[in-house]
């Protein structure tokens, strides 16, 4: 299972890599592969500010649906276009290209307090 | 929780496992939409043992089988398979089937694995006034079964190295007993539940490891995969095929479900619920089980409301998903009269917003044509 170091973990299964004041939000590796194939990404919340653990949108696989969301308070800046089309890409590279908003960043110390990789790997193992 | 005989050979190929009607069952392998697109395009192996198998046999098998069923067992001849249903006397369904005649008095019942356990006590229930000795000539075999269901175009082909009766020109829906993979007495049929053709294949469970091997060997150079649960419910979903628990169950009657074709009015056959579905049929039903596709963008899932352009409801999601071979959302579910003829435009509720969705025909997908 690829669990980045210098990436922060939430217990739902989200990672943020934060850039400045901005961020990118994803699901992790562990999450992709329990879902399985995934075939629609639904994020309707462009331009809102949400508070932390809010939903802020929903993904597809074949047999489930599953809300995602938000491991820090902050604005949703912008959606991932590839995902529109190629949804399957959160399942091949769900820390890289296949990453599912950019927010901005209201409070960082929400996301110091987030778990790191080793945290959220002991987690998972638990 | 049981196990089937493959369940260490799931294991060892990294499927992802989940309890499934009392089993420890492969859920998928290499993904849903990769399992899927194989079985349509050359071949899978599905471990199905958690189906039950129940043996009805003796000289008042056929006319007990006649009143169970709702098909027209007399039709039947050694060597063919039937697809059936057993009504449940409140013009509900208690399980969906395949009856198989194999000799004169021999039929093999093959029962969804949920259903086992009731199908067979109301079937020892049912089988009082013919005075059939339970254990004897109506026996629950479910436990000394493996059984695979080999599915795809090219799945016959490949399964003929494995046998020298010929099994490549077997029309669909017959069955014969032969020696298959140096396995004497292996019930072979020419069933499945993709639309995808190929076969089933019932063994003696200590040597379904063994058969399992040797059908990866012979499919081998056909590009052969093992097949979950999940690719399981997308393909016979993506024919219109009916899931019991999802699409009928113990509340809707056969000729509510589309099964008309396999509920059969004839004058020398009297069964259970037969004055009740004939009215039904006769008269017409307050609701059917119809199909549907999205227009718009979204997937239907199990339960999700079915409305009207003015926002009534007329029915509900029995069962949806994605189909990998249309790329689109799929379902089925009952409508409301007035709904269900084809090319009406309905809409599903989907997270609070109503989702275009056109009626159509079965199956959605045509794997002759469609692809």
């Amino acid at each position: 299972m690829n669990i980045p170091d210098g990436l922060k973990y939430t217990k739902n299964h989200e990672w943020i890599r934060v850039e400045g004041d901005e961020a990118y939000v994803g699901i992790t590796d562990f999450a992709q592969s329990e879902l399985g194939d995934i075939v629609f990404v639904e994020i309707e919340t462009e331009g809102e500010t949400l508070d932390q653990g809010e939903a802020f949108g929903t993904i597809e696989a074949v047999k489930t649906v599953s809300d995602i969301f938000l491991p820090v308070s902050g604005k949703v800046l912008e959606i991932n276009a590839i995902l529109e089309e190629k949804p399957e890409i959160v399942n091949k590279d769900p820390y890289g290209e296949g990453w599912l908003i950019k927010i901005k960043v209201h409070d960082p110390a929400e996301v110091d307090a987030l778990m790191d990789a080793t945290a959220y790997q002991q987690m998972i193992n638990a | 929780m049981k196990k089937t005989p493959f369940i260490d050979i799931h294991r060892n190929l990294g499927a992802k496992i989940i309890p499934f009607a009392g089993f420890q069952m492969p859920l998928e392998y290499s993904g849903i939409q990769d399992e899927h697109i194989t079985v349509r395009e050359k071949l899978g192996v599905f471990d199905v043992s958690h189906m039950g198998e129940i043996w009805v046999t003796g000289p008042k098998a056929m006319p007990f089988l006649q009143y169970v069923t709702s098909n027209d067992v007399s039709v039947l001849f050694d060597g063919k398979v039937q697809y059936s249903c057993l009504p449940n006397g409140r013009g509900g369904i208690v399980d969906d089937l395949l009856v198989y005649r194999l000799d004169e008095g021999k039929y093999l019942l093959v029962v969804n694995a949920y259903n086992t356990e009731k199908d067979f006590n109301w079937l020892c229930e049912q089988g009082k006034p013919f005075d059939l000795v339970v254990g004897e000539e109506l026996l629950n075999a479910s436990d000394r079964y493996g059984q695979l269901a080999v599915q795809g175009p090219l799945a016959l082909k490949a399964m003929q190295k494995l046998t020298n009766i010929s099994v490549v020109d077997m029309p669909y829906y017959m069955v014969k007993k032969i020696s298959f993979a140096g396995i004497d007495d292996v019930i072979f049929s020419t069933t499945g539940y993709t639309g995808a053709g190929g076969c089933e294949i019932y063994m003696p469970a200590e040597k379904g490891p063994e058969i399992w091997q040797a059908v990866m060997n012979a499919g081998k150079e056909y590009g052969i995969k093992p097949i979950g649960l999940g690719a399981r419910d997308t393909l016979r979903l993506e024919m219109g095929f009916c899931l019991y628990g999802n699409d009928i169950d113990d509340t809707t009657s056969p000729i509510e479900a589309g099964l008309d074709w396999i509920t059969k009015f004839t004058d020398d056959k009297d069964f259970i619920d037969k004055d009740f579905l004939l009215k039904q049929k006769e008269e017409g039903t307050d609701k059917r089980l119809k199909g549907f596709i999205m227009i718009d963008r979204g997937i239907p899932r199990q339960h999700y409301n079915l409305v009207d352009v003015e926002g009534n409801r007329i029915g509900e999601v029995t069962s949806g998903s994605v189909s990998p071979m249309l790329k689109k959302g799929i379902g089925m579910g009952y409508l409301k009269k007035g709904f269900w003829k084809t090319g009406t435009e309905i809409f599903v509720e989907v997270r609070n917003k109503l989702l275009k969705a056109v009626i159509v025909n079965f199956p959605f997908y045509h794997p002759e044509t469609d692809k």
